[in-house]
């Protein structure tokens, strides 16, 4: 479903913490509705580079072009790690809601309350909607974290490493889940991952980080000699 | 009981206080400040022992310590390791302060014991009228606020990747909660106070799993021990504020007993 379009440009970015350099002359193309992995080893910058893409850091210099010029995407973010105990209280469906924020007013609109519907069935949360997040399970819990992630209707989705502590079955679903999403309407998706199995099975092409120079390629080309620590 | 003045002020009061404070007290627990909250009552101690050494009503010496001390400790704790620090340090030097106030003011212990404790024979009109003003002032500035607070409360890693402001929100809040100390401690004690701004909610936590239900459900937790508290403060001449913390640990160990049993563990 990738479109040759770009959505997303990296141009000839760099960045430096405190005169150590982590990558530079970083150029890469996302293509609207493509399903990228970003692999490097650890340190590499994939890390920096995500957070550049979320607008949270400035590259030392480059600059990244969206569709619409210098403008902001709507980015959805899963990110590795949330500290949310077994005691946290909110329920999957007011977790999603968390990032409803189109008005101040503290009562949903129809169309908020129709778009939760909706995407919490496309991530097969429905069941699970008014049961507390701290009850459930570590691939239900990402589930949630992705379905708060879209419920505004990303232009970009980043997914950072989120399968990372889940076991073989529960990382494939929910990765088969965002490529069915990907497919289905044309989602873009950033996929941050040590796992090249996975990289290479769900996504298109791959964006490697290595010694602070960034190649590209088809993601069926991936191999583990690729990537050297 | 409602003929007399007093009593009839202790009631517009009360029903004020837990309302805000059950409102607070669902984003005290979510972000973790009970600690903190527990640290302001102390410095609302000092700021009434400061108005009245310097002839300021005690609310007003109140409000003007617990706001700065919570603007003060929002600059200088953003992390949660260092935050502990700073409100430690900041909360021993405020207690010294309200007993070197009190002393100064050569006022009785019993004066004392009214700041820490709370009277409701204390409360005149006027300041059941501040009092009211106040807490409709918050509930406004919470109102605007609403889904900011809630995400950054419930989700701080969700809100930062949205950009939310984070810094400005959480001295927002901290001001919020400066102001239900102050006012809550008119009728429970600046001693008790946080009480009212953690048990409630922290109840509620277990019985409901939206925020509107959580908020809900802890104002009329809230409402439960300030009546309950006033009515049996009346009849048996016993301290309110006894009545009012033990209401509130009751239904506590009650909703912990009732998720245990709901949860199996």
């Amino acid at each position: 479903m990738a479109t040759d379009k770009p959505l997303l440009q990296g141009q000839d970015l760099a960045m430096t913490f405190a005169d150590r350099p982590i990558f530079s002359h970083v150029n890469f193309t996302i293509p609207r509705g493509a399903m990228i992995s970003l692999v490097g080893a650890n340190g590499s910058g994939k890390t920096t580079l995500t957070r550049i893409l979320l607008n949270v850091l400035k590259p030392t210099t480059g600059k990244v072009l969206t569709s619409a010029g210098e403008q902001r995407l709507r980015v959805g973010y899963v990110p590795q790690f949330r500290n949310l105990d077994r005691d946290y209280p909110l329920s999957a469906e007011a977790f999603v809601q968390l990032n409803q924020l189109s008005h101040f007013w503290p009562w949903h609109t129809t169309k908020e309350k129709r778009q939760l519907h909706d995407i919490l069935k496309e991530t097969r949360l429905t069941k699970l909607a008014k049961t507390p997040l701290g009850m459930t399970s570590g691939g239900e819990k990402q589930r949630a974290y992705l379905a708060q992630a879209l419920v505004n209707d990303p232009e970009l989705l980043i997914l950072d490493e989120p399968t990372a502590s889940l076991d073989v079955a529960v990382k494939h679903e929910l990765i088969g889940l965002v490529r069915q999403l990907n497919q289905q309407r044309g989602l873009t998706v950033l996929f941050v991952t040590h796992d090249l199995p996975m990289a290479r099975e769900y996504t298109d092409r791959y964006l490697l980080l290595q010694n602070g120079q960034m190649t590209s390629g088809n993601a069926a080309a991936l191999t583990d000699e690729m990537i050297t620590d | 009981m409602f003929q007399l003045e007093f009593m009839r002020n202790a009631f517009v009061a009360s029903t004020f206080i837990a309302l805000t404070c059950g409102v607070v007290g669902v984003f005290v627990i979510a972000r973790n400040l009970s600690f903190l909250a527990h640290t302001l009552s102390e410095i609302g101690f000092a700021g009434a022992s400061f108005g009245v050494f310097t002839g300021l009503a005690p609310l007003d010496g109140m409000l003007f310590f617990t706001m700065i001390s919570a603007v003060a400790v929002g600059e200088m704790a953003t992390e949660q390791s260092r935050r502990e620090a700073a409100i430690a340090a900041i909360s021993s030097l405020f207690m010294g302060l309200g007993i070197l106030f009190l002393s100064l003011a050569n006022k009785s212990a019993s004066y004392a014991t009214n700041i820490l404790f709370g009277s409701i024979i204390g409360i005149s009109v006027q300041e059941v009228w501040q009092l009211v003003v106040l807490s409709i002032i918050m509930l406004i500035v919470m109102f605007f606020a609403y889904r900011y607070l809630v995400f950054d409360s419930f989700d701080s890693v969700g809100a930062r990747v949205q950009r939310l402001p984070k810094h400005l929100l959480s001295i927002l809040f901290l001001l919020l909660l400066a102001i239900s100390v102050s006012i809550g401690a008119q009728i429970v004690g600046s001693l008790l106070v946080f009480v009212l701004l953690t048990l409630p909610a922290s109840s509620a936590r277990y019985l409901v799993h939206t925020v509107p239900r959580m908020i809900l459900v802890s104002v009329i937790l809230a409402l439960a021990g300030v009546w309950g508290g006033l009515v049996l403060g009346y009849y048996t001449n016993w301290p309110v504020t006894f009545f009012i913390a033990t209401i509130e640990v009751v239904i506590y160990l009650g909703t912990l007993l009732w998720d245990r049993r709901a949860t199996g563990d």
